[in-house]
């Protein structure tokens, strides 16, 4: 062993390229806050300076889904949402990963009527579940950290969309007027 | 002696007022849905009255009401007429004769006079034979989302409407889902599966 440079006497260290990857990954996430209910309080109580979301490298988020790398569905999601849903989880760009952000947007919680989408995972892959309604600012740095660990070994929810066709355009005709 | 809100509509109105009773200061009158427009009309225009704000407009479906779960009526049993239309012994001319089938909605109003400071409620109730009703668009800019909402959930339709669409649901949404009948298990999602 004579022969071999004595590593620790050099200035550089070898790694593997999917762990550097996942280690610089892991501290720059830009979440797409997809916000439609009560929950967003809570997600703003979280991400403002008393609890400080920015700690783990998430203090930035992006409100183009094209510029985000997770997507933070914070708040029930109604089946006329659900397109537009689709849509802004189909806009964003590889690598991805989705947070189901409350009870509503895990199982439903407690809406089962007409109007609700019981669980967003029927519609796009989700990494993690953070329960709870609303989840405390503990419970959502909890998961945040478990979706680091996440992206740090590169996991993903499965890759393959639920749904191969793309989201139907429902048929509704352009109308500018329509909120009058 | 100043009279009440629904004396004064029930003497004006003797022949579109159906019932009228006020209870901790709540005034409500039970018209006719024949005499919409017209008592409308003197509700935001005559200078004791002017109720210059529609608050509230909306719906009831009294399918079940008064029923326990094992006796729910399906459409074809006769449903249980509304509190207020239970017959007594003296009834009135307009509650001979009706058959509990009928009048299985109601459309509420409820008025607020910024003026006068005073608050009237107004219910319409509707044969199912033929449920629509005259919008109030034209009295009150407020009407429109409210009787789309209606129309939405309800399927009550009200002729003169300027845009009588769906407003909450998705346009290719089927039936009205706060009908009674709708069934509580019923789902219509645009994508995914029937979750």
């Amino acid at each position: 062993m004579a022969d071999s440079p004595d590593v620790a006497k050099l200035n550089w260290m070898t790694t593997r390229i999917d762990a550097a990857l996942g280690w610089a990954r892991k501290f720059s996430i830009f979440q797409y806050p997809f916000v439609t209910a009560c929950c967003g309080m809570e997600y703003m109580a979280t991400a403002t300076s008393h609890y400080d979301m920015d700690r783990f490298g998430a203090g930035f988020p992006r409100f183009s889904p094209r510029q985000a790398d997770v997507l933070f569905v914070v708040g029930t999601i109604s089946h006329k949402l659900a397109p537009v849903l689709k849509r802004v989880y189909d806009q964003m760009t590889e690598p991805k990963w989705v947070v189901a952000f409350g009870v509503c947007t895990c199982t439903g919680g407690f809406y089962d009527n007409y109007a609700t989408v019981m669980g967003i995972d029927t519609i796009i892959p989700v990494d993690v579940y953070i329960p709870g309604c609303p989840p405390r600012p503990e419970n959502v740095l909890d998961g945040l950290m478990k979706l680091q660990e996440k992206i740090a070994q590169g996991e993903k929810a499965p890759a393959a969309v639920l749904f191969s066709a793309r989201p139907q355009e429902v048929g509704l005709p352009h109308r500018p007027e329509a909120h009058l | 002696m100043t009279l009440r809100l629904t004396e004064t509509i029930q003497q004006r109105f003797s022949q579109q007022v159906l019932l009228t009773h006020h209870s901790l200061g709540q005034e409500t009158v039970v018209i006719d849905r024949a005499g919409l427009l017209l008592i409308a009309e003197f509700l935001r225009d005559d200078p004791h009255m002017r109720f210059d704000f529609l608050m509230d407009l909306t719906a009831v479906d009294y399918l079940k009401f008064g029923r326990t779960l094992s006796s729910a009526p399906t459409l074809k049993t006769p449903s249980p007429l509304p509190y207020f239309m239970k017959p007594k012994p003296s009834a009135n001319p307009w509650q001979r004769g009706v058959s509990n089938d009928e009048f299985r909605f109601e459309v509420v109003y409820h008025f607020y006079s910024s003026e006068h400071n005073h608050r009237l409620r107004l219910k319409v109730p509707l044969n199912v034979a033929d449920l629509s009703l005259a919008s109030l668009t034209q009295l009150w800019a407020s009407a429109n989302w409210f009787e789309r909402e209606v129309w939405d959930l309800f399927g009550i339709t009200f002729n003169g409407h300027p845009n009588l669409r769906r407003i909450l649901m998705y346009e290719s949404f089927e039936g009205h889902p706060l009908r009674k009948d709708y069934p509580v298990r019923k789902r219509q999602p645009i994508i995914g599966p029937l979750n």
